[in-house]
């Protein structure tokens, strides 16, 4: 067993300043004849937080908050539309290409589904190997091979040159997923974003790949942000949970404080609704009604609003700011 | 009488290289009203055990034994065309990502009528009735019948599936992870929905999943599968609070619990066994933390523990104490 501690760097890796990806909707011709406004999906809305070195900061929210956006965002692999990206005291999005190759070398990405996101006709070798071809990195092919061994142990897969000239569809689920992860590892990064690791997975290899992923953290120093639905998960492996909603964060503390004593109702919500391994009655929990409203039409005042159950006029027509209404704990909505 | 009784069904898949051994000897008795979750990881032979029961199963699957009867009728060696009346009437299911088995070119209401035309020999008007009341009874706005899949979400089009399940009102509805794919709020919509339905038709209910807290949620009962085998079940408070089977013990153990301590739990380390070559005796023994003397030779028997909660392991046989 492994315990969590919390980390509070000094120094921030990352720092993401009113943040904003918008996309054009794509309308039918007669919508666009008839209508002047070119309808956007405002996917992520103005998001502020930081990731200081050797953190894990969880991204939290239901489909279409717009976690996953923030995250390639700050990868450079959608392009914001507004806002400010600092890393390392860097203005990201002024990277040109060759800086942002080095910058790449040092952020890596770990998708969700191993089953997808390797290549089924690349060998174990070739997979790890890849991104240290393709930034010239190994001057021999010795030295090539020992990196490759090197990210797979870290990776925790035992008897790596056993495994050299397997494919993926030979390997188990737990196995892809560290795969997945050595070839992230193999260019030592400072910055990991994790996209949902191990919602693919069974519960009982994904402990293995949490704590596999702390470990990572506590022995070199890296930095996660981590993506996810399960509030339990994020609660479980961070130092600091965001509630994100229709793009933006409705909430952001340290990962106890967050699921003890959750400030915004929508995140009181959610934690209700997570799930513990007893019998209780399903009919005695407070569910929110309907479904998260479409970000092209996001409502008027505060975007919770419509699903609030605590809603009151004021709601209806200010936009709550994003305030720090504890040392540490950040949250919008009016009556906190 | 149980509304259904499954006695040692036992489904192999033919392959080049034998058999796969998906289901072995499972057993399983479901009451009028009551909701029996069976979990258990991928490949764990749980959506063989529901398949194998109303015989939706691939061209290389072979029921090799075992006895199902509702209500005491056994239909074990039902044809094709009695399967196909109670496939509708009497057993329903829910598949996994059902939600998008929908014609997306077709009216969803058009969709329940087809359905209950050919099963209930319903005139068209009767069956959009019929359709509108379904959907009330799935709390979807009746007018949305002439609606088309794409314009509904995917917790709106789950419910239309479950509102097709229901609409030749069967006596029992399996469930294959009917919320998996789900959002945790529209999750808990969804199966407060199931809960709903089964209490008003009083159905029975068999919810496949491979989430320990749906059970927690919504089952009266639970059965753990592990490679093929029922290893443990039971009522759901007695299965959480005293688990006997090491693997349902690691199984909860692992699971995340916001009201306890912050730790990650220890995975069980290796695999699940090659169905196609099982290790002697006990099938988990190779992963087991509490392996001794006889697992890795004898099959473990089912052990009652008290009534109706039951374990297939050998520290249960006045062994070693678990």
């Amino acid at each position: 067993m492994t315990d969590v501690t919390v980390n509070t760097g000094q120094h921030d890796l990352l720092q993401v300043v009113a943040l904003e990806v918008h996309f054009a909707a794509r309308k039918g011709f007669f919508t666009s004849l008839f209508s002047k406004e070119p309808s956007l999906v405002r996917a992520v809305d103005g998001l502020d937080f930081s990731l200081a070195k050797g953190e894990i900061l969880c991204l939290a929210g239901e489909s279409g908050s717009g976690k996953t956006t923030t995250g390639k965002a700050i990868l450079r692999l959608v392009e914001p539309t507004g806002g400010k990206i600092w890393f390392k005291n860097e203005d990201l999005l002024s990277f040109n290409r060759q800086r942002l190759r080095l910058f790449r070398q040092e952020a890596q990405i770990i998708f969700q589904d191993p089953y997808e996101s390797l290549n089924p006709r690349q060998t174990v070798f070739a997979t790890v190997a890849e991104p240290l071809e393709v930034n010239g990195i190994c001057k021999s092919s010795a030295e090539k091979e020992e990196r490759v061994i090197e990210a797979l142990c870290e990776a925790g897969l035992s008897n790596p040159r056993e495994l050299f000239l397997r494919y993926p569809h030979e390997l188990s689920g737990g196995q892809r997923q560290r795969l997945a992860i050595a070839s992230a590892l193999v260019l030592k990064p400072g910055f990991i974003m994790a996209d949902e690791p191990v919602s693919m997975l069974d519960l009982s290899i994904r402990a293995g790949i949490l704590k596999l992923m702390v470990d990572l953290r506590d022995q070199k120093g890296i930095s996660y942000l981590f993506i996810t639905h399960d509030l339990s998960l994020a609660w479980l492996v961070s130092d600091r949970i965001a509630i994100m909603y229709l793009g933006k964060i409705v909430e952001l503390g340290f990962a106890d404080a967050v699921i003890r004593q959750p400030l915004h109702p929508y995140t009181r919500a959610l934690v209700s609704v997570i799930p513990v391994p007893k019998r209780v009655m399903l009919s005695d929990k407070k569910l929110l009604q309907g479904e998260t409203p479409d970000p092209v039409n996001i409502p008027a005042g505060c975007r919770f609003h419509p699903r609030c159950p605590e809603v009151q006029m004021r709601c209806r027509e200010e936009e709550p700011l994003y305030r720090e209404v504890a040392p540490g704990h950040y949250g919008a909505c009016h009556y906190i | 009488m149980k509304l259904l009784e499954v006695e040692n069904l036992t489904t192999y898949y033919k392959l080049k290289e034998g058999y796969v051994r998906a289901c072995e000897k499972i057993s399983l008795q479901l009451g009028q009203g009551e909701a029996l979750g069976l979990v258990g990881e991928s490949a764990s032979g749980k959506t063989t055990a529901a398949l194998s029961l109303v015989k939706l199963l691939p061209d290389n699957a072979r029921v090799m034994a075992g006895k199902i009867s509702i209500e005491g009728r056994d239909i074990s060696r039902a044809m094709e065309d009695e399967l196909r009346r109670i496939r509708w009437k009497e057993i329903a299911i829910i598949f996994q990502g059902a939600m998008n088995a929908l014609n997306p070119v077709r009216r969803v209401g058009d969709q329940i009528v087809e359905a209950l035309r050919i099963h209930e020999q319903m005139t068209d008007k009767e069956a959009y009735l019929r359709t509108a009341k379904l959907f009330d009874q799935v709390e979807i706005d009746p007018s949305r019948t002439k609606e088309y899949p794409h314009e509904f979400s995917g917790g709106m089009r789950q419910r239309v599936m479950i509102a097709m399940a229901i609409a030749c009102n069967p006596k029992i509805v399996i469930g294959d992870e009917p919320t998996t794919a789900l959002d945790v709020m529209v999750q808990a919509q969804v199966l407060q929905l199931l809960e709903k339905l089964r209490r008003e038709s009083r159905m029975g209910m068999i919810l496949i999943t491979h989430d320990l807290s749906v059970v927690g949620e919504t089952c009266d009962r639970v059965a753990v599968m592990y490679a093929g085998q029922i290893v443990e079940s039971g009522p759901t408070e007695k299965v959480f609070e005293n688990p006997a089977h090491p693997y349902t013990r690691a199984l909860i153990a692992a699971f995340p619990n916001i009201e306890g301590q912050r730790h990650l739990a220890q995975s069980i380390p290796g695999n699940p066994p090659n169905l196609l070559s099982l290790p002697p005796g006990c099938r988990f023994h190779e992963r087991c933390a509490e392996v001794f003397g006889p697992c890795s030779t004898e099959e473990p028997q089912p052990v009652e523990l008290s009534v109706g909660h039951t374990a297939l392991c050998h520290l249960l046989r006045g062994g070693v104490s678990a």
